[in-house]
C-alpha cells in the first residue's frame, strides 16, 4: 500500500515537471498556427503565418542549413583524426589538449565570439561572410566530435584491433581507412548528429558575428520575438520545432544504438 | 610453410616512465622452428619481450632484435612479417569471419584465386568450414580464437606470436584447444613464441620454457628441465607445487635430519633446505618410513588427494596420495623420499637409479 | 610488462617514454601529432590567440574610471551587484533543477510503466532549445499574452506577468536545465550497482534507508557535476536573457551592452574574461567529478 501511494506521488510529480516542459511548447506551437492568438482558437486554424515565416525568414533558415553542413564537414575532417591523436597520445597531453578544445564549450559563446570580433573584425571582407560565423560553430562543436568518436574508439578496443591489422601487414593509411574509420562509424554518426543540431541551434556567438547580410536561424528567431507579432514568433519556432526534433530523435537513437554495442 | 627463421633478442631492456623498469637487459634466442613459451606472473615482464619481438613496442636504446641474420629492430610490426594471436582475440567487429582471416592476404594483394585458396585452407586447418559468413559477435570464444588463430598463420608469417590466446575461455575450452594450437604449431614448423602465465599450457606447447620474474629470466629450458631442475625457490614454487624441509643437522653418515626424520641424499650435502614435489613422495607403512607425521587435512581432488602431513616442521608437507583411501584427520603416516626425488637449485640433480625406482 | 599486461591495449605504449626509444614508437607519436594538428591550428589561431588578446585587452584602461578595467570591476558596485546577481541566481537555478529533476530522473529510471518513454522524450528533447527559445518559452508563460497572465485574467480580471523579470530569467534557465539533469541523473542511476542496493536490502534496511545510505551517495558525484554543468550554462546564458530583455543587469547582457552601446571593449573584454574563468572552474569541477559530460552553453 505505502509503495502503491510512494509511485503515485512521484508520477504525479514526475508529470507536473512534465507539463512545464511541454505547455510552452504546445502553446507556442498553438500560437503559430492560430489565426488571431488573442481571440484563441476559435479565430481557427492558419498556415498563414508560417507562409509569412517563410516568405521573411527563408533565408536565414537556408543559410543555417548551409552553415551546419560546412560545419559538419569541418569538425569530421578535423576531429577524426584528432580524435584519433588523442588516442594515441600519452594520456598527459591527450588531457591537456582535450582540455584546450574545450575551451571554447566550457567560456561563454558572447566571450568567444567576442575574442574573435577584436582579433579579426577588422578583415571586412572576412567579417562580413557567412565564414567568420562558420568559424565560431566550428570551434564550438569540434570537441562534441571528438568527444563522440573518442569514447567509441576507446570502447571499441582500437589500438589493439590496430595492432592486430598491423600484424599483418596493414601499413597506416589501410589501418585508418580499413580498421579505424568503420569501427568508429557510430561515434562519428552521434558525433555529426549533435554537431548538426547544436550548429543549427547556436545563438550566443552567432548573434555577435552576424551581419545583416547574415542571419542565422535562430538570429531571425530573435528578430522575429523583437519585433513581429506573437504569432510569427511562434509559427518561426514552429519551424525550428520541426527542423531539430527528428534530429534530437536521431540523436536519441544512436545513443541507444552505441549503447547496445558495447 | 614458409621458412622458419630464429629469433635473436640482444640487450633488450625496457623502461616506462617513472622510472618503472618492466624489462631488464635481455638476451634471448629462439631457435628456426621452435616454440618457445615465456611463463611468469603478471607483471615479469614476459608481454613486454612478446611485443618487442613482435615490433609493437621498442626496446629501450642499445636493444637489438634480428630475426635471422636481418635486423628489424627499427621495423614497425607491419613490416616484420609476423603473425600475432591475442588474447582478446581483436577480431574486426566490421568484417565477416572470412574476410577477418582474409585481411592479411588482401594486403598483401594476393590474386583473389590465391586468397580463396588460403582461405579454404586455414579455414580446414582451423576447423572453422562454413564459417566464413559468419558476424564476428555470432561466434563463440573460443570459435573466435580459432579465426585469430586462422588470420594469423593465414599470411604465412616467419614468426607466430601468442599473447595469453587462451586466458579468457573456461577450462575444457582451453584444454581442446591447447591440444590444437601444439598440432598446428608441429605442422607448421613456425617459429613461434608463446606467452602465458598457465604452466599446464606452458609444459605442452613449449620446446623450451622461458620462467620470467620481475624483468628477468630465471630460468631457460626443456620443460623437463625447468621441472625437476628448477634454478631457484621461484621457479620450484611457480611450476608445479613443492615442498621445502629445512635440514636441521646433517650426521656424520651424511643423513640429512630433518623434522619427522632422516633422508638420506649424497648428492645435497651442504644445503639448509631441500625441496621435492608432492607427487613424488610415498605413502610407505610408519616403519618403513623416511619421515613420519601426522595428517592434519586431505583435499579430495577427483584423481588424487592431496594430504597435508605435519611433521613438526613449519608448514606441513603436501603430498599426494590415491584417491580411494581414507586418512581420517589424526591418523599417524610414513611417508617415503628416496634420494631421485630431492632436489636443490644449486645442486645437481641425482642421477636416476633405475634399480631404484623399480624397487620402491 | 607492468603497464602492458595490466591495461593489455596499447596502455603501454601510452606511458613510455619518447626520449628513450627507437623506431616504431617514435612513429606513432609522430603520427599522433600530425592528426592532431589541424585541430590544434585552428584552435590557436581562432580561440587561443583571439581570447588572449581579449584577456589583454581586459587590463586596458575603463574610460569612465581611467584604471584596468579588472579593477573597475572589483571596486564599482554596479558591476559587482550585477556580478552577484548572475552568481547568486546561477545557483539557486541549479540547485533548484537539481533537487526537481533528482527526484523525477530517479523515478523514471527506477520504475517501469506505460507511458514511461514518451515522459522520458518530454522531458529530455528540450535540451537543444537554443537560449532564443527558451526565452520565448518563458515569454508563452510569463508574458503578456502567457498562460500566467490569462489565467490571472480570467479568475482575477488582471494580468499577472513575470516573464520579463529576474523570475523570469529563473523559469528559462530552469527550464533549460532539468532536462539536462534528467538525463545525467537516469544515466547514474543506470549505471549503479543494483547488487548494493539489494545488498542493502538484505541487510534490513527501508526504502529511505537505502535511497539514503546507497543511492544519493552512489548518484551524489553525478548531481555535482551535472548542478555545476547548469550552473555555469546558467552564468553565459545570454539568449533566453536577450529575449526577455536587456535591461536586467546581469553579466551577460551588461557584456553585450558595453560591447554595442558603449563601445567600451576593454570593459566588455574584461567582463568577458571573469564570466568565462567562472564557468571554465565550474565546468572544470563537473567533468572532474565525473568526466564524460560536456555541458554546451545555451
Amino acid at each position: 500500500m505505502k509503495s502503491r501511494l510512494r509511485f503515485t506521488l512521484q508520477l504525479g510529480f514526475t508529470l507536473l515537471v512534465c507539463l512545464f516542459m511541454i505547455v510552452p511548447v504546445v502553446m507556442s506551437v498553438m500560437a503559430g498556427l492560430t489565426e488571431n492568438y488573442f481571440v484563441g482558437l476559435e479565430s481557427g486554424l492558419t498556415l498563414r503565418w508560417v507562409n509569412e515565416v517563410w516568405q521573411l525568414y527563408a533565408d536565414t533558415i537556408w543559410l543555417s542549413i548551409k552553415l551546419a553542413l560546412a560545419c559538419l564537414l569541418i569538425t569530421i575532417l578535423i576531429g577524426v583524426p584528432a580524435a584519433y591523436g588523442l588516442l594515441r597520445s600519452r594520456r598527459r597531453w591527450a588531457n591537456a589538449i582535450e582540455e584546450l578544445l574545450l575551451l571554447p564549450v566550457a567560456v561563454p559563446g558572447l566571450a568567444t565570439a567576442l575574442a574573435l570580433l577584436l582579433a579579426y573584425g577588422s578583415y571586412r571582407e572576412f567579417r562580413g561572410s557567412w565564414l567568420f560565423i562558420l568559424v565560431g560553430h566550428v570551434l564550438f562543436t569540434l570537441p562534441f566530435m571528438v568527444r563522440a568518436v573518442l569514447s567509441v574508439m576507446q570502447t571499441a578496443k582500437l589500438p589493439q584491433l590496430e595492432e592486430a591489422a598491423a600484424s599483418l601487414g596493414a601499413s597506416f593509411r589501410q589501418r585508418f581507412f580499413g580498421v579505424v574509420i568503420p569501427n568508429c562509424m557510430s561515434g562519428i554518426l552521434a558525433g555529426a548528429l549533435m554537431v548538426v543540431t547544436l550548429s543549427i541551434g547556436e545563438f550566443n556567438i552567432t548573434w555577435m558575428l552576424h551581419t545583416p547580410l547574415t542571419k542565422t536561424l535562430p538570429v531571425g528567431l530573435a528578430d522575429s520575438y523583437a519585433s513581429m507579432r506573437l504569432e510569427i514568433g511562434s509559427a518561426y519556432t514552429l519551424i525550428f520545432l520541426v527542423m531539430v526534433v527528428p534530429l534530437l530523435v536521431a540523436i536519441q537513437w544512436a545513443g541507444r544504438l552505441t549503447e547496445q554495442r558495447r | 610453410m614458409s621458412s622458419s627463421v630464429s629469433i635473436t633478442l640482444h640487450q633488450c631492456s625496457r623502461t616506462f616512465a617513472g622510472d618503472n623498469t618492466a624489462l631488464q637487459p635481455l638476451d634471448l634466442q629462439v631457435n628456426a622452428g621452435e616454440t618457445l613459451v615465456l611463463l611468469g606472473p603478471s607483471g615479469c615482464g614476459k608481454t613486454t619481450t612478446l611485443r618487442i619481438i613482435s615490433g609493437l613496442e621498442s626496446p629501450d636504446k642499445g636493444g637489438q632484435v634480428m630475426f635471422g641474420e636481418r635486423d628489424v629492430t627499427a621495423l614497425p610490426i607491419e613490416q616484420r612479417d609476423v603473425g600475432m594471436v591475442f588474447q582478446n582475440y581483436a577480431l574486426f567487429p566490421n568484417m565477416s569471419v572470412a574476410d577477418n582471416i582474409a585481411y592479411g592476404l588482401k594486403i598483401q594483394r594476393l590474386p583473389r584465386a590465391e586468397i580463396a585458396h588460403r582461405l579454404d585452407e586455414v579455414m580446414h586447418m582451423v576447423d572453422l568450414q562454413g564459417f566464413g559468413d559468419r558476424r564476428i559477435d555470432a561466434l563463440s570464444g573460443g570459435q573466435k580464437q580459432r579465426v585469430a588463430l586462422a588470420r594469423a598463420i593465414a599470411v604465412r608469417p616467419k614468426v607466430l606470436l601468442f599473447d595469453e590466446p587462451l586466458a579468457a575461455l573456461d577450462a575444457k575450452l582451453r584444454d581442446r584447444l591447447r591440444i590444437e594450437i601444439g598440432q598446428l604449431l608441429r605442422e607448421l614448423g613456425t617459429t613461434a613464441v608463446y606467452v602465458t602465465h598457465d604452466q599446464d599450457e606452458a609444459m605442452a606447447l613449449g620446446d623450451r620454457i622461458a620462467v620470467m620474474q620481475a624483468g628477468r629470466i630465471a630460468q631457460l629450458g626443456t620443460p623437463q628441465e625447468i621441472y625437476h631442475q628448477p634454478a631457484n625457490a621461484f621457479v620450484a614454487d611457480f611450476i608445479g607445487a613443492v615442498n621445502c624441509l629445512d635440514v636441521i643437522s646433517t650426521r656424520a653418515d651424511g643423513g640429512l635430519v630433518v623434522n619427522g626424520g632422516e633422508l638420506i641424499a649424497a648428492h645435497l650435502q651442504g644445503v639448509s633446505t631441500v625441496y621435492c614435489r608432492p607427487e613424488d613422495i610415498q605413502v610407505v607403512s610408519v616403519d618403513q618410513a623416511d619421515v613420519k607425521g601426522k595428517v592434519v587435512q586431505s583435499i579430495f581432488l577427483g584423481q588424487t588427494q592431496r594430504l597435508m602431513v605435519d611433521t613438526g616442521g613449519a608448514s606441513p608437507l603436501q603430498i599426494e596420495a590415491p584417491s580411494r583411501q581414507r586418512w581420517p584427520n589424526g591418523t599417524a603416516i610414513g611417508l617415503a623420499l628416496p634420494s631421485s626425488v630431492l632436489f636443490h637449485p644449486d645442486k645437481p640433480t641425482a642421477p636416476v637409479n633405475a634399480k631404484e625406482m623399480a624397487n620402491d | 610488462m607492468t603497464a602492458a599486461s595490466k591495461q593489455p591495449f596499447g596502455a603501454a605504449s601510452y606511458l613510455s617514454r619518447p626520449s628513450t626509444m627507437v623506431g616504431p614508437a617514435r612513429r606513432k607519436r609522430f603520427i599522433a601529432l600530425f592528426a592532431l594538428l589541424p585541430a590544434l591550428v585552428i584552435f590557436c589561431a581562432f580561440w587561443l590567440l583571439p581570447f588572449s588578446r581579449l584577456i589583454m585587452m581586459g587590463a586596458g584602461a575603463d574610460p569612465s574610471s581611467g584604471v584596468s578595467a579588472y579593477l573597475t570591476i572589483l571596486t564599482h558596485r554596479q558591476y559587482l551587484i550585477s556580478l552577484a546577481t548572475t552568481v547568486g541566481l546561477s545557483l539557486v537555478v541549479s540547485l533548484v533543477a537539481v533537487a526537481i529533476a533528482g527526484v523525477a530522473g530517479f523515478f523514471l529510471a527506477r520504475q517501469r510503466f506505460f507511458g514511461k518513454s514518451i515522459l522520458v522524450a518530454i522531458l529530455t528533447f528540450p535540451l537543444a532549445f537554443p537560449g532564443v527559445v527558451v526565452g520565448f518559452l518563458v515569454i508563452m508563460l510569463g508574458g503578456r499574452q502567457g498562460a500566467l497572465a490569462q489565467t490571472s485574467l480570467w479568475l482575477f480580471g488582471e494580468r499577472w506577468m513575470f516573464a520579463y523579470s529576474l523570475a523570469g530569467l529563473f523559469i528559462g534557465y530552469l527550464y533549460f536545465s532539468i532536462p539536462r539533469v534528467i538525463t545525467t541523473v537516469m544515466a547514474a542511476c543506470d549505471n549503479l550497482d543494483q547488487s548494493l542496493e539489494e545488498a542493502a536490502r538484505s541487510l534490513g534496511a527501508n526504502t529511505w534507508q537505502v535511497t539514503k545510505d546507497v543511492i544519493v551517495p552512489g548518484i551524489a558525484p553525478a548531481l555535482l557535476s551535472t548542478g555545476a554543468i547548469c550552473f555555469a550554462t546558467s552564468m553565459g546564458a545570454f539568449g533566453t536573457a536577450f529575449t526577455l530583455g536587456t535591461r536586467l543587469s546581469i553579466l551577460p547582457l551588461n557584456i553585450y551592452g558595453e560591447f554595442t552601446n558603449y563601445a567600451n571593449f576593454a570593459m566588455a573584454a574584461a567582463l568577458s574574461v571573469v564570466l568565462g574563468v567562472i564557468t571554465w572552474m565550474a565546468l572544470s569541477l563537473a567533468r572532474r567529478l565525473a568526466g564524460g559530460n560536456l555541458g554546451a552553453s545555451v
